[in-house]
Formats: structure tokens, sequence, C-alpha cells
């Protein structure tokens, strides 16, 4: 993906951008700015909530309360490719349990952690709302449905050669 | 304007795109030109045609010939075969979960479609969502015109929505015509509608199908309910886990600015309205009303007490009105066909229709649209299709983690508002999960106080400590170490947090509790008394063991266990599972090629 392309200069001159785009707009605008801010980033480390506070006129304390409340904000960078199974109800019920345990094992780490290297993390989400398909994993943006835990090795398998 | 002969319908909902119905639209792009049917035949991108679990699906019309779970190479064969010579298809237009494999439907005969109404979903897979012209020729934006130009009152608007008998469809049910009217009563220069499209609830996706397959449907009704209540702004208040639904909804916008049916002064009649999108960032509170304003304001999304009602005192402090998707997408039909057509369809105290997203343990897994007063088992049985594998039902869950599960001894219980909460669920927002004879319903009580331990956003103690305990105490039971006395902890811990929670989250989070324990008593005292889970799905109490008679004394099971607490001799002693040392992780269950490994 782009985003782990990008050098820090590149990262710092895309966040200047955005956060002239809101400068002074206050709290109202804070969600918006932290979404782009974490798009460019992958995660949101302390300099970039520092440069958000300043931008908009909000003290760090409020950044980094909106920050921990939403799940869609992280404070840690996440591996190059992430695992993410849905644990909706849909899914639940039809056993994305078991892929869950299934990818745990094969990468052997657990669910919101990175491995070592940062080349891969697993999380799980709430919904994708593909229930159509349940259970489903997302790979990166890859969409995997109707699975069953014995197709879980051959998915790993090909993003482990790329 | 160019006529076609025939209009190729793709299904391009997010179901359908993951699996691949862009390249689906790109296969059928490249190969109308090499046959010269381009001319003649149109691709049309729709949103969501609700047979989800049969996708990719392709209607081609005028025939209305359905296909399913097409793949980019099958398009070869339907334009060689459909659109060149006429000949229909045939081995795609079998339902996969079809009994009678020579059954083959239309759009309109197949029993998935004969019970329901389309209103909310009315142009859901009919129309091209990015395309407004569309939207006008299927009667979009009529209302609004007439409503603008005629300067029909304010008052006779919310008048009609009121007679209507329209419900908020986001869960709680309150009369959307009532809340326009405190809005509209309140005097103040500014004030706000609001969208609620944080469709929260896990395996729920109707809001979204919507958004994705009729976004003008919801610029349209929220201008009318700006114009009722005198706003002249309003906020889309999206979930960024949909990102199809935000960018359809951000090209619709921007074409209703372009074509003056948002903006400035719409149709010369003095009125201002303009709509931002706001995308919330993963927090299920912030579908409770005064959560969702705070995180528009860019806070924290805390609820607050109400009284002031948002009505009063909402968003940025100002009288706002929130509905959700599926309330809006009702307004203008009812604008156009009048309240007393609405009120015709349903029940006494529930009008209209009501969309559901089927999914779990059910065939035809999709979006369906039902009147009013529907009992389940036409839903679960004559649209759904019934239980995969020849399973039996056991449950269906409505509500989310705010509902219940409706056990089948309810399955001929007409769904309104009203007859959910009497069988301990709710409306809620319309997620329907079936669930058949492998189900632990204690384990999917706990995988439901999991999530709302989790959501909880830990202002209120009965909220933040009670569902915390709460899911401590049914994990002692799933793991086998729970007492009687913690069943009556449950009961007294549910009706705390019933009484003590500020917000609808911890006032219903004890809801799939109270539900099963209601329904399904017999389960939980199975996992206290006799310490065992019949479906075999809590570990804790589920032993694994060798059936000797069955086994073959190859050694598989033993050569995969982990823990090497498999025991026995090849070819000569049968083997033992040592179930003090088995940690239970199934691997020599799918090693053993007799099935000899039982669950117990």
């Amino acid at each position: 993906m782009e985003k782990t392309k990008l050098t820090p200069e590149e990262m710092r001159a895309k966040l200047d951008v955005v956060l002239a785009e809101y400068k002074g707009e206050g709290q109202k605008a804070l969600m918006a700015t932290l979404q782009k801010a974490q798009g460019i980033y992958g995660y949101l480390p302390l300099a970039v909530q520092k440069r958000v506070a300043n931008a908009l006129n909000v003290s760090v304390a409020e950044v980094y309360g909106v920050i921990s409340f939403y799940s869609f904000f992280s404070l840690k960078p996440k591996g190059e490719t992430v695992f993410t199974i849905c644990m909706g109800t849909a899914c639940y019920v039809k056993g994305s349990q078991l892929l869950l345990e299934e990818i745990e094992k094969s990468i052997g780490i657990s669910t919101g952690e990175v491995t070592k290297d940062g080349k891969y993390s697993i999380s799980a989400c709430r919904c994708v709302g593909a229930c159509g398909l349940a259970p489903v994993i997302l790979v990166n943006d890859d969409v995997y449905g109707r699975l069953t835990p014995e197709e879980i090795p051959a998915i790993i398998a090909k993003y482990k050669e790329a | 304007m160019d006529l076609f002969r025939a209009h190729v319908l793709v299904c391009c909902g997010t179901g359908c795109t993951s699996s691949s119905s862009p390249l689906i639209m790109d296969r059928f792009s490249d190969l109308l030109p090499t046959y010269g049917l381009d001319k003649e035949i149109k691709i049309v991108k729709t949103g969501c045609f609700g047979l989800c679990a049969e996708g990719p699906v392709v209607v081609i019309y005028p025939e209305g010939v359905m296909y399913y779970r097409v793949t980019p190479e099958d398009v070869d064969e339907i334009v060689s075969e459909h659109l060149l010579k006429g000949r229909y298809v045939q081995r795609l237009m079998t339902l996969s979960t079809a009994q009678d494999t020579s059954e083959s439907f239309s759009a309109d005969d197949s029993g998935f479609f004969k019970k329901q109404m389309r209103i909310a979903l009315r142009n859901c897979g009919v129309i091209n969502p990015e395309k407004i012209e569309e939207y006008i020729a299927h009667d979009g934006y009529q209302a609004i015109g007439k409503i603008l130009t005629e300067k029909v009152d304010p008052m006779s608007i919310i008048a009609t929505v009121k007679a209507s008998g329209l419900r908020g469809r986001g869960g709680a049910g309150f009369p959307t015509g009532s809340k326009w009217e405190f809005a509209a009563k309140v005097q103040n220069d500014t004030k706000y509608v609001c969208c609620n499209a944080d469709e929260g609830d896990p395996g729920a996706f109707m809001d979204r199908s919507v958004l994705e397959g009729d976004p003008h449907s919801i610029i349209e009704a929220m201008t009318i309910a700006g114009y009722s209540i005198g706003a002249n702004q309003g906020y889309v208040y999206v979930r960024a886990e949909y990102p199809i639904a935000i960018e359809r909804l951000s090209i619709a916008i921007e074409q209703a600015r372009e074509y003056g049916l948002l903006g400035k002064n719409i149709f010369d009649s003095g009125f201002d309205f303009d709509l931002d999108i706001r995308l919330g960032a993963g927090a299920f509170v912030c579908g409770e009303e005064t959560a969702l304003m705070r995180s528009i304001e860019g806070k924290r999304g805390n609820p607050t007490p109400r009284p002031p009602f948002p009505a009063v005192k909402g968003l940025f402090g100002k009288p706002t009105i929130l509905n959700n998707v599926e309330t809006y997408a009702n307004i203008p039909v009812i604008m156009n066909k009048g309240a007393a057509w609405f009120a015709s369809i349903g029940t006494e105290k529930s009008k209209g229709t009501k969309v559901f997203a089927l999914g779990g343990k059910v065939n035809n897994v999709g979006l369906v649209e039902i009147p009013m007063g529907t009992t389940v088992r036409e839903i679960v049985f004559d649209i759904g299709g019934g239980i995969p594998n020849g399973k039996k039902f056991k449950s269906v869950q409505t509500g989310g983690p705010s509902g219940g599960c409706i056990p089948a001894s309810l399955l001929d219980t007409p769904i309104d508002y009203d007859n959910l909460i009497s069988v301990g669920s709710m409306m809620g927002s319309g997620g329907m999960i079936v669930m058949d004879e492998d189900t632990c319903m204690v384990d999917i009580a706990k995988f439901f106080l999991e999530f709302t331990v989790d959501e909880s956003c830990g202002k209120c103690s009965p909220c933040r400590i009670g569902t915390k305990r709460m899911f401590e105490i049914l994990t002692k039971i799933t793991d086998g170490t729970g007492t009687l006395k913690d069943i009556k902890s449950l009961e007294e811990l549910a009706l705390a947090l019933k009484n003590g929670s500020l917000c609808a989250l911890g006032q219903t989070a004890a809801n799939p509790i109270l539900s099963t324990l209601h329904h399904f008593r017999e389960e939980y005292m199975e996992h206290v008394v006799d310490k065992k889970c019949r479906c075999h799905v809590c570990k804790g109490l589920t032993q694994y063991y060798i059936e000797p008679n069955l086994c073959k004394k190859c050694s598989l099971c033993a050569k995969k266990c982990p823990v090497d607490c498999i025991s026995g001799v090849v070819g000569k002693e049968t083997y033992v599972i040592d179930s003090e040392n088995c940690i239970k992780c199934g691997a020599c269950m799918e090693a053993c090629k007799f099935k000899a490994v039982v669950k117990k």
C-alpha cells in the first residue's frame, strides 16, 4: 500500500497540507483531521497528535481523549500485512472464531499484536457488512468469504510469498 | 437519448463487490463492443438486490432473468448465449441452495422475492446510484419539488408524516412525525437535520445498502425534513467502515448541488439546504443520538442525559432531529403516495415495511423488506429458504446487542415493534441472525456481552462495571465452573443495568442474557449443573473421546496431538485421550479419517 512507501519527509509534507486545510477550526474538525492524519501515517504517534492539537487550537489531552475513545484510531503501527477477522454476529455464528484461532496459530501472535519484524498483525473487527459471504476475513483490503479453517493456510501463504 | 433493447444490471453492493462484481462489469464492457452490442445493450451498475448469499448477482431486463454466483469467466457465455442468441444460461439460474435443481427463478417469481414489499429498498438494484437522472426518472426529487414550488405549509408535511404512522427504523421506534413536530415548534434561527448511518449492530447492513443503492432518496428526505423544521444544514454520520457507501453518497451530494437540489435557493423557493458527511470512527455507542451528536462535534462519543432532548438542544446546542437511513428512505414515498397509503400497510401500531439483514444459518442470506406483521416463520422459511444442511432451527436473534433470541415456539409471532418487545427482543435496526441446533445460546449471550463490554463508553458505572461482571459470570459458566448462584447474580445485575444506566446501550445490554435465560434456561442449567454444552461449543465443557470400536489404531491422532496426550500402539491397541492433559485443540478430530474422535 501507498503509505508504507512514503518517507518521513513526504508524510510530514502531506500532513502539512491537511493541517493547513483545517487550521484554527477547533474541535469540530478534529475527527476529520485525525482520520486523514492516520491515512498518511498508518497510526497516530504523539508527535502527530501534538501537531494536530496545535493546528486546530485544541489541547493535546482532548486529541488523545478522542483517539483513545474510537477504535478506528490506532496509537501503534500495524503490520505491513493486516489480517482482519470479522466477528460480527453473522460471521460468529458461522464459525469465525475458528478462523481467528487458525490465523493466530499460523502466524504465531494473538489478536491485536504485531509480529516482531513488523510484517503481520491480526485484528478482529465488528462487521464489514458482507454478511452474505460469512464468515469473512480481510487481508489488507482483500475480502475472502465463505471460508473454512482449512482454507486459511493457503491464503496466508499467498501473502507470505509477496 | 439512446434506446437500448436490453439492460444488464450488475449488483455492486459491498457483498458482490467483495466477490468481484467490478471485474464482471469490466468484462461486460470489454465484450459488448466486440460483439457489436454496445449500442443496443446497456450495462448498469446497481446497488444491492438483496440476495447476497448468491452473489455476485447479474439481472438482465426486459426478461428479468437473474444469474447467481457469476464469475468474470461466465460473462462470455452470458453475452454469446443470452444477449446474442436469446438463450438463457440455465446453469447460472439455479440457486445453489435450491433443493430441486430444475428450479430456476426470474427476478419476480422466486420465493425470496414473493413475500417481500419494497418501499425503502424500492430503487436498490434497480437504478444506478451514481446517476441522479435515474433517481429522477423513478419519481426522485418529485416530492421536494412539489413541496418547494407549491410552498406547502411545513406543519402539513409533519401532519402527513404523523398520519402515515412511520416510526423510527433505528431501533426504539419513536414516531417520526412527533419528533419532527417537537423540533419544528422550538424557535431558533439555527437548527440541524442529522442522519444516523452509523450502523453499528454486527450483522446488520440495511442502511449501508440503501446508501449504496439509492443515496439520493436520503438527500431528498433530509431536505424535506430540513424544510419542515426550519433547518438549513444537515449531516450524515456514516461509519468509516463503509467506503462504497461514503463514495456514492459523496457523488450524490455533488450531483444534487450541480442540479440545484442542494444549496442556496432550491427551486427558486428561497429555501437553502446543504448536506455534509461526517465519518464515524468505530464506536458502537455513537448510534445513540446524543453520543452521535457529540461525535459530529469532534468530541468523545459519550451520551448525555435527556432531557434536554435533541429536538430542543442537540447538535452544537441547537434544535436537531436525527433519523436513521431507512426511516428517511420512506419519506419521499410517503410524500408521493400519501399517508393513507402507507398507513394501510402493516399492523395496528407499526405501519409500513421493515428491512432486515437476514444472516447466519439460513439458506438465502441477504437483505429482505417485509410488510410489518409478517411472521418470523415466513421470513426464515419462505423468504430465507430454511436452514442449510438439514439442521434444526433453534432461534432467531433480532435487535443486535440490545435485542434477544426468539425460540422456535414463537416462530409465528407477527413482526412489529410491540410484539418483538413482548417476546423479549426488539426491532433494533434490523439485523436478523438465524441460529441452528449447533449454536450454544449461553455462548451467544457471552458473545454479545463481550461486545457491550468493549463498546461501553465508560461514563456511567452500571454499564461500565455491570457489563464486565456479567461477562465474567458468563465466562465462568461456559468454562464449566458456574454455579446456580451465578444465574441469580446475572438476573440481579441485569435489572440494575436496566434501571441504572444512562443510555440505551446499558439499559438494553442485558437483553441477550435475559431472553436466552427465559427461552433457553435448560441450556444454562446443563452448563451449570450437568457441566455439559449440548452444542459442544463451550470448550471448557467439551471432552474429546475416541470411540474404541471405530478406532483403526492408525496412530494419526497421536502424531497430530500437540501435547502428546493420546496413547496407544499402532495396529495393536486402540488409542485413548488423556482428558486431564488434553488442551481441546481439535487436531485429533481433524486428523482422524474414520470419524472415531468425537466430542462429548
